[in-house]
């Protein structure tokens, strides 16, 4: 599904070095978390995925289901499967949540050459998505993420991203900040997603998240690499003996 | 008189281009609003609230050409209930206009007025020679010694359905004078629209004199007339409890230049003055407000928005003056602009001048850019990056048009707002 090989990231306006040679590969179907240090470049990689300005690919390549990310515009890749939960969602004052939504599903399925879904269609669907997430119809009203708090700008990612159906679904941190209900509900969502054909990348420093929605496989990034892979159970080792002991080992 | 106009005539500008016509009941007033606009001069670039927009292609004796634009567009208020007013190049168009009766209304075209209407003949000039103090506003002046044509409306109830100024033109060098009197009585109400290209140079004025517990709104729409110029003042006075609202529209226009000039005379009157303007290229445009607040608990409220790109140039100068004695007074206003590239500009002149200790005032002005974290958050869900860049221009525009109380207007404002963005893409 997503595929990264010896992906080299600097910063465009300084000569700085994030991302050393990432190679990681998402199969559809599984669930793959990446833990690791503050800093360690988890975000920058989520980034230069979904094509955010301000980095420089130096080496290396990153595809979905073969097709070149790197050379996509931002609305292409969407386009093409993958989706983002931004660590921290924009607020966006004068766009409504509704408008923003209804606009981007159309906007994907225009660009993928399927018909756009009716006004009353998307109601429909987004109500019933939105009360499994516990969002209630005024925060849909609202603009987009405008007042809401930690927890509800994190769930109404869920449901972005559960209107948008994407193939490839990273998720950068969606569990900081929320209590253990919206916790639970989160992970729900994620794992009602769970398919055969989709792939999930899920950025985390806790495994309480993890106890909700078991991994596949788990990697560790520091310094800009993925120094460690394994199963669920290198999660555990990470909650209750920090990242020393696995730093000095591939050290 | 006679003496000053052979002075001026001289030299070759606005006012030596002009003589009073027209007898009758409006006569005096002109005489000494000649008088008036002879005193003062016609605007300079040195006069301190011309420094941002050049007067000259204004006050000169003829009007720059402007290519007529064609447009298959429908007009902005078509299809909505309401009286229609036709002036072609600044002529009363009879057959395109509806008939001048409506229940709730005594309305007049200037050209047409005669005899005794003694509340006409009481505001005409009046508001305009009121509003020249402190600040000059010669050109509002030479509209009301020269104004050939305009309409004269007396409200006497509430009327709901809207009286629509359309403008056309075939001309493309008419130099047109309009100036409206409206006089909304106790209790009455009216919407006043304007919309269509005008004149190749257009000066018009409107007094609104607003008596207690009356209300008034006017929606204006200065639209896709490329190479037109244009200077408006609209001078309101308020009465207690009154409501003036006044929002305008701007898409392109070599020159705009409008000014209003509010006074709140009455306790606990509200004025709103708001606009939006998107220009892109050789465009510049002049909000210059002046409000006074002169009772007790009054409100008053500006939002103007500007979205600029490749070179347009945006001014705004507004002003609150709260008088001794005005206390509880609310004064707001906000002015910003969103700078679609580098080389455009936007003026900003925000005054504040205070002499009451209980008043809440507040002003603030900005200029930027499109907001790169949230034209990201939207591409990376796929919306494309011109539709992304219109969503979030038309989101910065909406604190202005939501000024308009009418959600139909509103909505109308918003589309072709959204049609202009599509149209004028990076
Ligand atoms: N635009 C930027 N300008 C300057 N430094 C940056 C920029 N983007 C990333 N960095 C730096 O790159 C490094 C990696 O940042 P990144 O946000 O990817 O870390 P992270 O692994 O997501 O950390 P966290 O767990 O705290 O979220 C950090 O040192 C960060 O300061
Ligand atoms: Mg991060």
């Amino acid at each position: 599904m997503l595929s990264i090989k010896g992906l080299k990231v600097k910063l465009e306006e300084e000569d700085k070095q994030i991302l050393k040679g990432v190679d990681l590969e998402v199969e559809a179907g599984k669930v793959h978390a990446i833990m690791g240090p503050n800093g360690s470049g988890k975000s920058t990689l989520s980034y230069v995925l979904s094509g955010k300005d301000g980095y420089e690919v130096t080496e290396g390549s990153a595809t979905l289901e073969g097709e070149d990310l790197l050379d996509m515009e931002p609305e292409e890749r969407a386009a093409a499967g993958l989706f983002l939960a931004f660590q921290y969602p924009v607020e966006i004052p004068g766009v409504g949540n509704m408008t923003f939504l209804r606009t981007a599903v159309n906007a994907q399925r225009k660009a993928r050459g399927e018909e756009e879904m009716s006004a009353g269609d998307f109601l429909k669907v987004i109500r019933a998505k939105a009360k499994d997430l516990k969002i209630d119809a005024d925060m849909l009203k609202r603009p987009v993420n405008m007042g809401f708090s930690g927890g509800e700008k994190k769930r109404n990612e869920i449901l972005q991203m559960a209107m948008l159906e994407p193939k490839m679904c990273v998720l950068d941190e969606t569990d900081s900040g929320l209590d253990v209900d919206a916790m639970k509900l989160v992970a729900e969502g994620v794992n009602a997603l769970r398919t055969e054909g989709r792939g999930f990348l899920v950025i985390t420093h806790y495994q309480r998240l993890l106890d909700h929605i078991k991994p596949d496989v788990v990697h560790i990034m520091a310094d800009g690499r993925i120094v460690k892979t394994g199963g669920p159970e290198l999660a555990l080792e990470v909650e209750n003996n920090g990242y020393a002991g696995i730093l000095s080992e591939v050290a | 008189m006679t003496a000053m106009q052979a002075t001026t005539s001289e030299t070759d500008d606005l006012i030596a281009q002009h003589r009073i016509e027209a007898e009758g009941w409006s006569r005096t007033a002109r005489e000494d609003a000649l008088a008036r606009a002879t005193a003062m001069g016609l605007p300079q670039r040195r006069d301190e609230y011309w420094k941002y927009t050049r007067p000259d292609s204004l006050t000169a004796a003829e009007p720059v050409a402007a290519a007529l634009l064609k447009s298959d567009e429908a007009p902005l208020f078509d299809g909505m209930d309401r009286l229609k007013l036709v002036f072609v190049d600044g002529v009363f168009d009879a057959d395109a206009s509806d008939d001048l009766s409506q229940e709730g209304l005594e309305i007049e075209l200037l050209s047409r007025a005669e005899g005794d209407l003694h509340w006409a003949r009481d505001l005409y000039g009046t508001l305009e020679a009121r509003g020249q103090k402190p600040v000059e506003r010669p050109l509002a002046a030479v509209n009301t010694a020269f104004a050939k044509e305009g309409v004269l409306i007396r409200v006497t109830g509430k009327v709901s359905r809207p009286v629509n100024l359309i403008y056309r033109r075939n001309s493309d060098s008419s130099d047109v004078m309009l100036h409206y009197c409206v006089k909304v009585e106790k209790d009455a109400e009216v919407t006043v629209l304007e919309n269509g290209p005008a004149a190749a140079r257009l000066n018009t004025v409107m007094e609104v004199d607003v008596a207690d517990h009356g209300h008034f709104h006017h929606v204006r729409a200065q639209g896709r007339d490329h190479e037109r110029r244009a200077a408006t003042h609209v001078f309101a006075r308020l009465g207690e409890e009154s409501f003036f609202k006044s929002f305008t529209v701007t898409v392109n226009g070599a020159l705009t230049r409008n000014e209003c000039v509010i006074e709140l005379t009455g306790d606990d009157a509200n004025a709103h003055v708001a606009g939006a303007c998107v220009g892109d290229g050789d465009f510049h445009h002049d909000d210059t407000v002046f409000i006074t607040h002169d009772a007790v608990n009054c409100e008053s409220r500006q939002v103007f928005k500007k979205v600029l790109r490749n070179g347009a140039v945006g001014v705004f100068q507004g002003k609150i003056l709260v008088k001794d004695g005005a206390q509880k007074t609310d004064g707001y206003q906000i002015s910003q602009s969103l700078l679609l590239d580098e080389d455009s500009q936007f003026l900003a002149k925000p005054e504040l001048e205070i002499y009451a200790d209980d008043v809440a005032c507040s002003h603030g002005s900005t200029s930027g850019a499109i907001d790169e974290d949230a034209l990201f958050y939207l591409r990376a869900r796929g919306v494309e990056k011109h539709v992304a860049t219109d969503l979030l221009t038309l989101a910065f525009l909406a604190e202005a048009v939501e000024e308009i109380a009418a959600e139909e207007l509103r909505d109308a404002i918003n589309d072709r707002l959204a049609s202009w963005l599509e149209r004028h893409r990076g």
